[in-house]
């Protein structure tokens, strides 16, 4: 399957990846493969196999409903950029 | 052409928030307000390496939601990522579920304007809430305490035809969750809210039109007026010749307008696929049957019943199936009453009077539903008055006290002797000769008069309908 180099710069958006010249010509190729193999899959009789929704067969792992100490703020916002005000400061976004 | 030409079609997404000990996914409180951040740790605040594990709860409590609103359920279920980029999500990522949501295919029924409607529910499942952010002047400031808090998103099937059936909707919607016990419903803290999907079509046309979203509504309110608002600027744009943009509108209340956030189409990709820090959730027939059992019966059966056996008005029912509570203590007093009818009136006009919404949810109230169809009884036998009781009512709000002690303690109890009220009846007709004459002249209302004589010569406790009686029979005997 044909991959364009529109669709890797649109994936690439939505990843929010800046991609060079290069590395868009590199991902379209590797794209190209990765979906080239998925088409042989596609191409087998899999009707009766059920789709996997986990890949280790574990069930309902669940925790009890109770709560502990949160972790101190000071320490939760130790590695943030910036803070301010005991919030996490990132850059101005508007909807 | 005009608006009456054409006919609206809306679906609602409802958000609503579990009343769980924990977040969702960690150990932290699920509690509303609290200083930013300090409801929060590494998982809620998606720090590299930490793992989720799902709260028991969750699962519990978004079956229960999807078993009150007649849900089949998935029980085979999974978790899925919901990718998208905004600083209110710390993972980029919403943890929720695409394919297999744990309800589907369930059905709410509203009434309007006396005609059941049914609501089609297309799936409930379950997710994470994100964080809040405040927009100051140099930036945007992150408070996670509300990250991962966990929700049930119920998504109704487009079956709602007019702004008003959405107000009603919700209504429903909401008594429902507090019937069942797993969501607090606080319009105001955000605990359920709704995006409202809405397009318009010329009537008779099969094809759906180009449908807008207004998103995050928090009052019943808001989302009839938007609804309002937005389905006539879709008429207006459509009769002048325009096309309507498939988008995200706010709405906003100050205007009273809806406004588009000029959202990109690409927004839209959310690229889900299996979570694979979180494994599926199998639940047996055991365990749904234990949950269903557990559920209280529901508002509308409850109604059925009220009006059936209890011989109840479709809207005197609605006003006690309202509130879970206010219908447990009305069954309770209805149950020890012989007037069920005469306790919904004390309920709807006494007890109401004296509660106010947060007391009706839930169910703050100084006297037993028990006392008070005992009340009732007290009246039904001539014990009391029905005034006396009013004073009896009062006293009970005030102290808690059994009807019955209340009347001991005070000395209320309903003169009913009647030989002891002929007597006094007999001294009233010869101390008040020109009222008797006024009376027998054909001035009937003068026997008010008389009355109140009585009244006043057994400290009000004469039984009123005796008194009538008696005074009218003594009165005739002397025509
Ligand atoms: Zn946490």
């Amino acid at each position: 399957m044909k991959i364009t180099r529109e669709e890797v710069e649109h994936v690439a958006h939505l990843a929010r990846l800046n991609l060079t010249e290069d590395e868009k010509i590199q991902m379209t190729r590797d794209m190209e493969a990765i979906i080239g193999f998925a088409d042989q899959i596609n191409a087998l009789e899999i009707g009766d196999v059920i789709p996997t929704a986990h890949v280790i067969p574990i069930n309902n792992v669940f925790r009890d409903d109770v709560s502990r100490p949160s972790m101190d703020r000071e320490k939760l916002l130790r590695n943030a950029p910036n803070q301010e005000n005991g919030c996490f400061s990132v850059p101005k976004v508007v909807e | 052409m005009g608006y009456e030409d054409y006919e609206i079609v809306m679906g609602l997404e409802v958000h609503s928030e579990l009343k769980t000990n924990t977040k969702i996914f960690c150990d932290c409180k699920n509690e509303f307000g609290g200083e930013p951040n300090t409801h929060c740790c590494p998982i809620c605040t998606g720090m590299p390496g930490t793992l989720p594990v799902l709260n028991g709860k969750v699962v519990e409590y978004a079956i229960k939601a999807g078993l009150a609103t007649n849900c089949k359920i998935n029980q085979f279920s999974k978790q899925d990522r919901k990718n998208y980029f905004y600083p209110d999500l710390p993972k980029a990522y919403q943890v929720s579920q695409f394919d297999l949501p744990l309800c589907y295919e369930g059905e709410v029924e509203i009434e309007v304007e006396g005609e059941i409607r049914k609501i089609g529910i297309t799936r409930i499942h379950i997710e994470e809430d994100a964080g809040k952010l405040n927009h100051e002047i140099g930036g945007t400031l992150v408070d996670y305490n509300r990250c991962g808090i966990p929700l049930i998103e119920i998504v109704s099937e487009p079956d709602f035809r007019s702004p008003v059936e959405v107000g009603i909707y919700m209504e429903k919607l909401r008594t429902i969750l507090l019937y069942a016990d797993v969501s607090d419903c606080k319009m105001n803290e955000g605990s359920l809210r709704c995006d409202v999907n809405l397009s318009v079509r010329k009537k008779g046309e099969k094809i759906l039109g180009t449908r807008t979203e207004m998103k995050n509504i928090n009052s019943f309110n808001f989302a009839v007026k938007a609804a309002e608002y937005e389905a006539k600027r879709q008429i207006k744009v459509l009769e002048s010749g325009g096309t309507i943009i498939q988008e995200t509108r706010r709405w906003d209340e100050a205007k009273g307008i809806t406004i588009s956030m000029r959202t990109k189409e690409e927004a839209h990709d959310y690229r889900y696929f299996p979570e694979p820090d979180l494994m599926p959730i199998i639940t047996t027939d055991e365990q749904i049957l234990e949950w269903k059992a557990s559920l209280p019966v529901m508002p509308d059966v409850r109604k059925a019943h009220y009006i059936q056996d209890y011989g109840l008005g479709s809207k005197e029912a609605d006003i006690l199936v309202a509130s879970r509570k206010i219908a447990d203590f009305f069954e309770a007093g209805a149950n020890a009453s012989k007037n069920p009818k005469a306790v919904a009136n004390w309920i709807i006009s006494e007890v109401y009077s004296r509660l106010n919404e947060d007391e009706k949810e839930q169910g703050t109230m100084p006297i037993k539903g028990e006392d008070l169809g005992n009340l009732v009884n007290l009246i039904e036998e001539g014990t009391i008055s029905g005034k006396m009781a009013k004073t009896v009512f009062e006293k009970m709000w005030q102290t808690s006290k059994s009807p019955a002690t209340i009347v001991e303690e005070e000395g209320l109890k309903q003169n009913s002797d009647e030989d002891a009220l002929r007597t006094i009846a007999s001294d009233v007709l010869n101390t008040n000769e020109k009222i008797v004459a006024d009376y027998l002249g054909g001035k009937e209302a003068a026997i008010q008069s008389l009355m109140g004589q009585m009244m006043k010569a057994t400290k009000g406790k004469a039984n009123p309908k005796m008194v009538i009686d008696l005074l009218k029979e003594l009165l005739e005997a002397m025509r």
